[in-house]
């Protein structure tokens, strides 16, 4: 696939891990639109498969490519097209949001006048024109974020990589960040990775699920959901009568707190004798969350078994 | 202007213009150093190791202006991830060491340029003589920048990186006899001293000024090992810094 996203086989073991792959055999192929997301638990191997396709760390063993560019014997190339704001990155508070973004700019070899103009209109784009010379260590963590962002931002790349951008923001910066996000991917790749399952729904039209170094699901949110049997969950609080499912799950949460995934029709079935009795309860098609949830169980399940 | 260059005038602009711009305290540092070391040679000398105490003040400021890299290297790279953000731009690896390196450089300028006015006035080395020493500064400078770095691109801690600069400037710019001659040193110790590049550049810029006297093969092996030991940190660091991570 030239224009697209190619994984083939990618496998990383670290040195001094005792053979332990952070990265397992990860195929994929899609296409370089749009959003591309992805989700796992802490370790799932998702900085390390940023990481290689950044063009920051070789792969043990394997092949990447972006649009028909090789992420090792392309590198020269690949990097004129890539940007990338790493997981943890931060700005440094001696500088300020101008010097922060022009700096970058002047590393992927922009001149002095251009960069300075471009600094300062990207992070007018963010919000941030009142704060351009303001020094970093005087912004609010979301400030620092958009900072952050606006230095890809002004960059000519098309292909971004950003890794877990909105840890630690409080519910509303994260939000501004999004809609920062979705305007960045009208013209550009953006390939995220995110703990926030909400952000991945919100944002990506590809997701995909790693788990212990492997890529076990990859697709639309639709393809995904597909995936589980039940498609629609209800949710009731703790110290509720848990109703009678005759398809479908029940798990009983650690605060007391039911969830019964089941299809379509049994979850009206349900709703409706538990609005005749006055249960309190919610009910919605599966989220992210479940779907990650099923398929993680799913593969540990699995193992076990072996 | 190449983009090379401008590459390379980020490094400058981040490692120093912008931190000396916004936080001009932190120029103090780098002068008090080298000049507290002179200070204290001249009084106990009573004046008479004062030559001897200024060349090592210019040895020791751009020794450690190179190991000052390490350190900040490191502060960027795991602080910050800025070597990654780096990484991932056309920007190569020897731009952005080049700019940092001169950052480091613009750091001890004050110092230095204390140090300049008091050579001309007690050690007056002539032409020869000043191209002979910034020779040898730009080999020390050379040789503590490759070292610098590629210790840097294998930190993962900065405590430690930090700990490992100021245990190497001590090692190879205190305690080996830069700021007087190595005749100084009983004779059993004398040999370790020997151990430490600063020594033979001490040495060279002693004789360029004719502080000591050395024979001319004592001269060329101190040059000798100086353009070797930085040769070699130099091809260290090109064949084993980890610009993209293994």
């Amino acid at each position: 696939m030239a224009g697209g996203l190619f994984c083939d086989s990618l496998t990383k073991v670290y040195s001094g891990s005792k053979g332990k792959k952070a990265l397992d055999s990860v195929s994929l192929a899609l296409p370089s639109t749009g959003v591309f997301s992805l989700i796992g638990m802490n370790g799932a191997g998702k900085t390390t498969l940023v990481r290689i396709l950044a063009t920051q760390l070789q792969p043990t063993t394997g092949r990447a490519s972006i649009n028909g560019l090789d992420v090792m014997k392309d590198a020269k190339k690949l990097r004129d097209r890539i940007a990338c704001v790493p997981q943890e990155a931060r700005t440094a508070p001696f500088m300020t949001p101008k010097q922060t973004v022009l700096s970058y700019l002047l590393w992927r070899g922009i001149g002095y006048g251009e960069a300075k103009s471009k600094a300062v209109e990207a992070l007018a784009k963010v919000g941030l024109e009142s704060q351009v010379d303001v020094l970093n260590r005087r912004l609010s963590g979301g400030t620092k974020r958009k900072v952050l962002v606006a230095t890809v931002l002004s960059s000519d790349a098309d292909i971004i990589f950003l890794d877990e951008p909105t840890t630690g923001l409080d519910p509303i910066s994260r939000r501004d960040l999004w809609k920062l996000l979705a305007n960045l991917a009208r013209d550009r790749f953006l390939i995220l990775t995110t703990h926030y399952l909400e952000e991945a729904e919100h944002l990506a039209n590809t997701i995909g699920v790693l788990h212990s170094g492997k890529l076990i699901a990859l697709g639309t949110l639709e393809q995904l959901r597909a995936t589980v049997r039940y498609q629609y969950s209800l949710m009731l609080s703790a110290a509720q009568d848990v109703p009678t499912v005759r398809d479908g799950e029940v798990t009983v949460g650690a605060a007391g707190q039911t969830q019964v995934l089941t299809n379509e029709d049994e979850a009206r079935e349900i709703s409706k004798s538990l609005l005749e009795k006055g249960t309190k309860f919610s009910m919605s098609r599966i989220s992210l969350d479940d779907i990650f949830f099923h398929l993680v169980h799913g593969e540990d399940e699995e193992v076990h078994s072996q | 202007m190449k983009s090379s260059g401008w590459q390379v005038i980020a490094g400058i602009l981040v490692n120093s213009i912008y931190a000396m711009k916004n936080y001009p305290v932190m120029m103090v540092n780098t002068v008090l150093s080298p000049l507290s070391f002179l200070t204290v040679i001249t009084f106990v000398s009573r004046g008479q190791l004062i030559g001897e105490a200024i060349e090592g003040g210019f040895i020791m400021s751009m020794f450690q202006a190179g190991m000052s890299l390490q350190g900040d290297l490191s502060h960027y790279k795991n602080d910050f991830k800025l070597q990654d953000m780096v990484v991932s731009t056309p920007s190569s690896p020897v731009a952005y060491v080049t700019g940092m390196a001169i950052g480091e450089i613009i750091y001890v300028l004050p110092a230095l340029a204390v140090l300049v006015v008091l050579a001309a006035i007690y050690l007056n080395p002539g032409v020869v003589g000043a191209f002979e020493l910034l020779a040898v500064l730009l080999l020390m400078f050379l040789a503590s920048v490759s070292l610098g770095f590629t210790l840097s691109t294998f930190s993962s801690d900065i405590v430690q990186s930090f700990a490992f600069s100021r245990l190497i400037s001590t090692l190879f710019s205190t305690l080996p006899p830069v700021y007087y001659p190595v005749t100084y040193i009983p004779l059993p110790f004398r040999y370790l001293a020997y151990l430490s590049p600063t020594t033979y550049a001490a040495e060279i810029a002693q004789s360029t000024t004719g502080l000591v006297q050395l024979s001319s093969e004592t001269l060329v092996t101190a040059w000798v090992v100086l353009g070797a030991v930085s040769l070699a940190l130099l091809l260290i660091s090109i064949k084993k810094a980890r610009w993209r991570e293994i």
